[in-house]
């Protein structure tokens, strides 16, 4: 058979197998819907409240981009600045790395109180920002620094300036190492946003945790498991926008 | 005229002991001369000391043509992998502050010289290896330097490019007639490129001796199965041995 089609069907085999074993142990054992709800009432209840699904996935993932931009601009801007100034970089790579190991989850509930309880949005954004920062900052330091010694070798003979050795070498040389960080810091932007809201624990703020936070209190299991479902894909499909950007990108810049 | 030459120099790396010299080389207006030994026995350090991108732990490096009057080829083509043929050939002129349409016109004017004006465009992972290394060769030429330094060029080439390229760099050097130091492992390219060769001995290295080949440049179609080619190659193969420490 053609690689291409095992390669999608397998997957898709396993994950059906999967589902039918879940609805038949759920129908088989009579588990209790809230504890445990097969597939097909999950499917249901995706269906029923894909509407209301969607915006909250939307809005989730509205948050998560905005946080993206931001931490993109500030990680950036932060290693091009540290780049330059190796005192400068041992000053920030403790603080750097002590925001990156911090659970965001310790940080949440006093950000949230910094945002104002009316405004948990900016709390989720902050905080979606906090974890974003960490792998765009370290990917564009790192390439930043990793030019091609050879190359640099070329632009000490031509006499390069400071400045012409950022603009023509660094920046360029640090692109897919950037493009890389981006790639990682959107799946945890998502997370970040995720937990904000969970945190926040507001209806003001109605993403995709907070309908699982509503679902799950009212042992409306089925509803959680579906939105856990839509937080899934939305991450998957993010995941897979940054890497196609992230390869159309670099198949511009070195021309295939 | 001398256009650079080293005295004496001695290049010393912490941990690891001497790397070259004393090693004595100097090159005139117009010459070409190679550097032959085996490996590691400092070839390239000492054009990188005539680069300047390098300093001698002792001895002299002189050098009358400035910065931009220098130019290297490296072993690998070193090109920009983001930057186009076009691009990459301007960059000298660009870092040197020269206006931008100027330096592309020059490095248009070139790669047409290395016979690449098709490939302006084209972004180095589009290119052939024999292609990157003419990219490489435009991007040297574009200063018009009154020194070039080739370090192995033709290394990572095959058979038929190498002497392609060979032939090419005789006919662009008497356009304007650089002081050239082509660093080789192999002595056959070494006779053919150059009209005097200097053998080094194994590391550290110092000058074994000197063959002076035909001085006539470019060379004739079938210089390679000449009597001089032939003699010049097996008097440098003999002394390699030698300075090797091996029966010749």
């Amino acid at each position: 058979m053609n690689r291409a089609i095992i390669d999608v069907a397998a997957p898709l085999v396993l994950i059906a197998v999967l589902l039918a074993g879940w609805e038949a142990a759920c129908r088989i054992m009579a588990i209790p819907s809230y504890f445990l709800p097969p597939p097909s009432e999950i499917a249901r209840a995706a269906i029923s409240g894909a509407p209301v699904l969607f915006e909250s996935a939307w809005n989730t993932l509205f948050m998560a981009l905005k946080a993206l931009v931001v931490a993109s601009i500030l990680a950036c801007g932060v290693a091009l600045v540290v780049a330059l100034n190796q005192t400068l970089e041992k000053a920030v790579q403790p603080l750097a790395v002590a925001l990156q190991v911090t659970p965001v989850i310790a940080i949440a509930p006093q950000v949230v109180i910094w945002a104002g309880l009316d405004h948990p949005e900016r709390a989720i954004v902050a905080l979606a920002v906090i974890v974003a920062f960490f792998p765009i900052f370290s990917g564009a330091l790192t390439g930043l620094k990793a030019t091609d010694p050879d190359l640099e070798r070329l632009f000490d003979l031509y006499g390069a300036t400071r400045w012409q050795r950022l603009w023509r070498l660094r920046i360029p040389s640090s692109v897919p190492f950037v493009l890389e960080g981006h790639k990682v810091a959107g799946g945890l932007a998502v997370i970040g946003a995720v937990v904000a809201e969970f945190v926040a624990g507001s209806g003001g703020a109605q993403g995709l945790a907070w309908r699982i936070l509503e679902s799950s209190n009212r042992l409306q299991t089925a509803r959680t498991f579906a939105a856990v479902i839509v937080l899934a894909i939305m991450g998957a499909l993010l995941h897979a926008a940054l890497r196609h950007a992230e390869r159309a990108i670099l198949k511009r810049l070195r021309g295939r | 005229m001398e256009v650079a030459s080293l005295a004496a120099v001695e290049v010393e790396y912490p941990g690891r002991g001497k790397a070259l010299g004393p090693f004595d080389l100097s090159v005139e207006e117009g010459e070409i001369v190679a550097l032959v030994g085996p490996s590691g026995c400092g070839k390239s350090t000492a054009l990188r000391l005539l680069a300047g991108l390098e300093q001698p732990t002792r001895g002299t490096v002189t050098r009358t043509p400035g910065r931009g009057e220098t130019s290297v080829v490296f072993q690998s083509p070193n090109l920009m992998p983001w930057a186009s043929a076009l691009a990459n050939a301007a960059l000298p002129l660009e870092l040197d502050g020269i206006d931008k349409t100027e330096a592309r016109r020059q490095a248009a004017d070139a790669l047409a010289r290395v016979g690449l004006s098709g490939a302006a465009a084209a972004k180095p992972a589009q290119l052939s290896g024999g292609m990157a290394m003419r990219v490489s060769l435009a991007r040297a030429l574009v200063t018009e330097p009154r020194l070039l330094l080739l370090d192995e060029p033709f290394a990572a080439l095959d058979e038929i490019t190498r002497r392609d390229l060979a032939a090419d760099i005789h006919t662009l050097w008497t356009e304007t007639r650089p002081a050239v130091i082509f660093v080789t492992h192999n002595v056959e390219e070494a006779v053919y490129m150059a009209s005097r060769v200097v053998v080094m001995s194994a590391s550290p290295g110092r000058t074994f001796s000197v063959v002076p080949t035909d001085p006539a440049l470019p060379r004739p179609p079938h210089f390679r199965t000449t009597l001089e080619f032939r003699s010049a190659a097996e008097a440098i193969s003999r002394d390699l041995a030698l300075s090797m420490g091996r029966a010749a």
